[in-house]
């Protein structure tokens, strides 16, 4: 029966085609990007049809691989949440593939296949750290999708911008190293004292009372936090983040910024709540307002930075960094909202993300300029992509009835519940700071450039300039399903994300 | 249920229409004949379908609609009440008038993006209508936001480092209070009551306290900023840099009507009138609102720039709707609903004769306006007719409006609101009637137009004859709009 296999599939079908296409030796370019859309769809259709299955049944589906019981084999559990953050991965991985045929061959030309090897090797981590039930195949398939991502981001984007890109992904290198010793670090500590690595198992015997009063247990989750915060670069440990997502190539970026920070935030709500619990997290530690401040001030400088910058990547970047802060107090507020909230944000985020960093990647593409000033004129010369990077603004700024509105009302609920009013304060005050960062970029395209109080003489003739389709399409879907996202919030929050809240909160 | 007399989706139908003329308006843009076409085939299929449901309205049926879940316990929901009538058949006649005008203007003009100006028009007017159907607070707020953002790319129509600055402000005020004060504000009220819907009796009954009651009046308040309250007003002077058939129907009409329209529904329907009065909130709204009165028409006395004037009139005005609404009598409310559409019709004819004698004479400012009546007769004359029916005297619309709402305050027994309301008239009088009389009765030696008829382009003059025609009407036939404003208070 296939069907029970689809599970290892999701990951599986773009490990093995990473062989693949590496075993091709780019011979073929054409075939090697048809190869690689394939097993992306596989890849996404697998991921859909698992996460039908966990809906149907309205139970977690437990794999075991090579028929290995747990805890002494690893296990893959997809449950509502991980079926969820599948889904996403391989959607931006499918519509990043498809989107990527242009821009790669342009930047890459003789190593496409190269190319494509590490691509399909990041999703594979990426879809297997979702998957697993095993905290210690989770740091293993972390380290396979750093390790790819470390390659694909010194891929810089233009002639200048290379050597930059080397240095910022050395320093991403390092800090994601230590990230990762810090994860492998805490599991040691959980492993001294349970004996066990499995996430189900380690559940249950944490909670048992000795457990739950031992520094080491404590030491323990505080590594594993901290080494998950810096993978996903919460403020202030986002330092190695816009440098290494900025000078890298178009697609790695799409494909990377959206999705390792958004996977890193699931793992931190993993290791809370599927092998600790809220009982621990939240009233054996008294961290729960720390954190939350932490996020305020990540939101805050973050949409300061993101507000600074004349790069539009950058920009982005620091708009991620924000966004990061959103999701992280959202599940520290501690009340069911700030976790819907949250975990609604993954996705709409990870959308969001991908819609904007896929539009700027097609100014780039066409204009050659990585400055805000590429969208001179941007709604004449490339009408589609000007929507879909308003539609995108639109989302992080949070107007109905796109996505981001939706994850900032609930963000915004869950604030107000906890009285966590600084947490209110910072998400509309970033929000009011995107009003400025995109209609700032509006006005670029929509006014001719004013010199010395003069009209300039505007090139009249401005020649509709757009994106080839391969890059279109993708935008476009991206683009829409920001707004459906937006109207089903309540199918997606009633089938989905309630089933993701965790007993006792 | 009673059967509805009309297809049941037609509110829905009557917000649609328009959003897909835009697509349609922008994709004929080389033949401006067909484009037009479009805009007047949507205008009228919209007034036609608000029209075939005002019958039943009237009868003092509601109809409500939800069009999808979007949150557990929130949707998105229409709902047509007698309120919401009155305001989109308001916005929908003007609507038609405003195209006729905005063919003579921008073709007499020779304006740039022409279709791209037809087409955000026609979305503007999906969000307007929109909220004047909406359901409940979040519909509200969704279609609120949208005519923000739809209205940008008309304020900034020219393109130049004037319209950015206007367009900036108007950005800045509206975004800026929409989202950092009435989001927050609905969000509070959702968690406190568990509920957006509009009801007469209110959502927060009795176990709020005054102070929070307090803070969520003044963020909705000051957060659904197209009211113009003072001091969030400012966009609305900057944002006369639009072409003026933008400035007459958005800022004299949709747009801040839209402001004043949430505003009133919030006070209405969120907090109720009991509340208003029980929780003696009601002194709030009228302080602010009197503040606004009498600043703004005291400013407005000070432009020279006809447009500027007027906006600073509009400022004032909003707030003496605001005001009969804080009154929270039913004279007073119903008096303020109906000032709504007895402004609209009132400022919308001034701004088009600002608009004419533009295209007329190319003058912007009152001081250059000396003796324009023997020029523009027509226009001048309809000016008269428009500044009687803002001041509220008669033959005009206005005056009727503003007498429910001095009577309302009567029956509030709150005098000095009564000294507001004359104050403001007697400057009203005191900003309008200059510019009337150095119009017609300047000395021959200080005027500066010869006594030539020479008026605007027809497009340009019928409408303006119109909407003046029709103020006074309104002031014989009054129940034209009045009915709707009883009917919504039970008025029998």
């Amino acid at each position: 029966m296939i069907q029970n296999q689809l599970p290892i599939l999701i990951i599986t079908i773009p490990l093995f085609c990473a062989f693949f296409i590496s075993l091709s030796m780019g011979r073929s370019k054409t075939g090697v990007y048809l190869l690689f859309i394939t097993a992306m769809f596989g890849s996404f259709l697998a991921s859909c049809m698992t996460l039908l299955q966990v809906v149907n049944s309205n139970s977690p589906i437990h794999y075991h691989l090579g028929g290995w019981q747990p805890p002494f084999g690893i296990e893959l559990v997809i449950d509502h949440l991980s079926g969820m953050v599948l889904v996403l991965i391989s959607t931006i991985a499918l519509l990043t593939a498809v989107y990527s045929l242009h821009p790669v061959r342009k930047n890459f030309s003789g190593r496409v296949h190269h190319y494509y090897t590490l691509f399909c090797l990041l999703v594979s981590g990426l879809l297997g750290m979702t998957a697993t039930g095993d905290v210690f195949n989770l740091y293993v398939l972390m380290e396979i999708s750093a390790l790819a991502s470390y390659a694909l981001l010194t891929s810089g984007e233009l002639a200048s911008s290379r050597g930059l890109a080397y240095f910022a992904t050395f320093k991403y290198l390092i800090m994601g190293t230590i990230g990762a010793s810090f994860y492998l670090l805490g599991i040691g500590y959980l492993y001294i004292k349970t004996g066990t690595l499995n996430m189900a198992d380690l559940s249950g015997l944490l909670n048992s009372d000795m457990l739950l009063s031992s520094v080491t247990i404590k030491i323990g989750f505080i590594l594993m936090i901290i080494g998950v915060w810096i993978k996903m670069a919460f403020f202030p440990l986002h330092g190695w983040l816009p440098n290494a997502y900025t000078y890298t190539s178009k697609t790695s970026s799409c494909l990377i910024a959206p999705l390792m920070t958004k996977v890193s935030v699931y793992i931190m709500i993993r290791l809370m709540f599927s092998i600790f619990s809220v009982q621990y997290v939240f009233h054996t530690l008294q961290y729960r307002q720390v954190v939350v401040w932490m996020a305020c001030t990540a939101i805050i400088f973050g949409s300061i930075s993101a507000l600074s910058q004349r790069n539009l990547k950058r920009m982005l970047c620091y708009i991620v960094v924000a966004e990061i802060g959103y999701m992280v107090g959202g599940v520290w507020l501690a009340n069911e909202s700030g976790l819907t909230g949250a975990v609604y944000h993954i996705f709409a985020d990870g959308m969001m993300t991908l819609c904007l960093f896929m539009a700027v990647g097609a100014v780039i593409f066409k204009t050659g300029r990585v400055s805000i000033y590429a969208m001179t004129n941007i709604f004449r010369k490339m009408p589609v992509t000007a929507v879909v990077f308003l539609v995108g603004g639109f989302s992080i700024i949070g107007i109905p009835p796109t996505c981001g509105f939706f994850s900032k009302w609930y963000l915004i609920t869950g604030a107000i519940e906890g009285g966590q009013w600084l947490f209110v304060a910072s998400l509309l005050f970033s929000s009011l700071v995107n009003c400025i960062i995109f209609f700032r970029i509006i006005e670029i395209g929509y006014f001719p450039t004013f010199d010395n109080g003069k009209k300039e003489k505007n090139d009249t003739k401005v020649k509709i300039a757009e994106a080839p389709l391969t890059m279109l399409v993708p935008m476009a879907i991206t683009a829409c399903s920001l707004i459906v996202i937006g109207l089903y919030t309540n199918e997606i929050i009633s089938v989905l994300i309630r089933w993701t809240i965790p007993a006792g909160l | 249920m009673t059967l509805v007399p009309f297809i049941p989706a037609t509110p829905i139908l009557a917000i649609l229409v328009s959003l897909t003329a835009a697509p349609l308006i922008a994709l004929s843009g080389k033949k401006p004949n067909l484009r037009e076409f479009w805009t007047f085939l949507a205008a009228l299929i919209k007034i036609a379908l608000i029209l075939s449901m005002a019958d039943w309205i009237l009868d003092g049926n509601t109809y409500s609609l939800e069009i999808c879940k979007i949150l557990p316990g929130l949707s998105i929901k229409l709902k047509v009440d007698a309120f919401g009538m009155l305001f989109a058949l308001v916005a929908s006649s003007l609507w038609i008038i405003t195209s006729i005008y905005s063919i003579g203007y921008m073709r007499g003009l020779n304006v740039h993006a022409q279709t791209r100006y037809f087409a955000f028009f026609a979305i503007a007017l999906s969000a307007t209508i929109g909220v004047a159907f909406s359901g409940n607070l979040l519909t509200l707020y969704l279609f609120y936001e949208m005519l923000s953002l739809s209205t940008y790319p008309l304020v900034t129509h020219h393109q130049d480092q004037e319209a950015r600055g206007g367009g900036r402000k108007y950005l800045t005020y509206l975004l800026g209070t929409s989202i950092g004060l009435a989001l927050p504000a609905m969000l509070i009220t959702y968690h406190i009551t568990g509920s957006l819907e509009f009801s007469s009796l209110g959502v927060f009954g009795d176990t709020v306290s005054k102070p929070v009651l307090i803070g969520l009046l003044l963020m909705f308040l000051f957060g659904f900023a197209k009211a113009g309250l003072m001091p969030f007003h400012s966009w609305l002077p900057g944002a006369m840099v639009a072409p003026t058939p933008v400035s007459a129907l958005l800022h004299a009409v949709a747009v801040v009507k839209v402001g004043v329209f949430s505003i009133l529904r919030i006070l209405t329907g969120i907090f109720g009138i009991d509340l208003l009065t029980g929780q003696n909130l009601n002194t709030w709204v009228c302080i602010i609102a009197s503040f606004t009165v009498i600043t703004s028409s005291l400013i407005a006395l000070t432009q020279d720039n006809l447009k500027r004037r007027l906006a600073f009139s509009t400022i004032g005005q909003l707030a003496c709707i605001i005001l009969g609404a804080g009154l929270a009598t039913k004279l007073g409310v119903t008096g303020s609903m109906l000032h709504i559409a007895m402004h609209g019709f009132g400022k919308i004819t001034l701004f088009f004769c600002a608009g004419a004698i533009f295209v007329a004479t190319g003058k912007r400012y009152i001081s250059q306006m000396v003796g324009i009546g023997r020029q523009m007769p027509v226009t001048m004359a309809a000016f008269f007719i428009g500044s009687l029916s803002v001041i509220g005297l008669p033959p005009a619309g206005g005056l009727i409006s503003k007498l429910l709402m001095v009577r309302g305050a009567m029956e509030a027994d709150m005098v000095w609101v009564l000294v507001v309301y004359l104050i403001s008239s007697l400057l009203n009088v005191a900003y309008f009637f200059p510019i009337v009389y150095k119009a017609f009765f300047c000395e021959k030696k200080e005027a500066l137009f010869e006594k030539k008829f020479r008026e605007a382009p027809l497009f340009c003059v019928l409408p303006l004859v119109i909407t003046a025609f029709i103020s006074i009407v309104l002031f014989f036939a009054p129940q034209l709009f009045s009915s709707f404003a009883w009917q919504m208070m039970n008025f029998k």
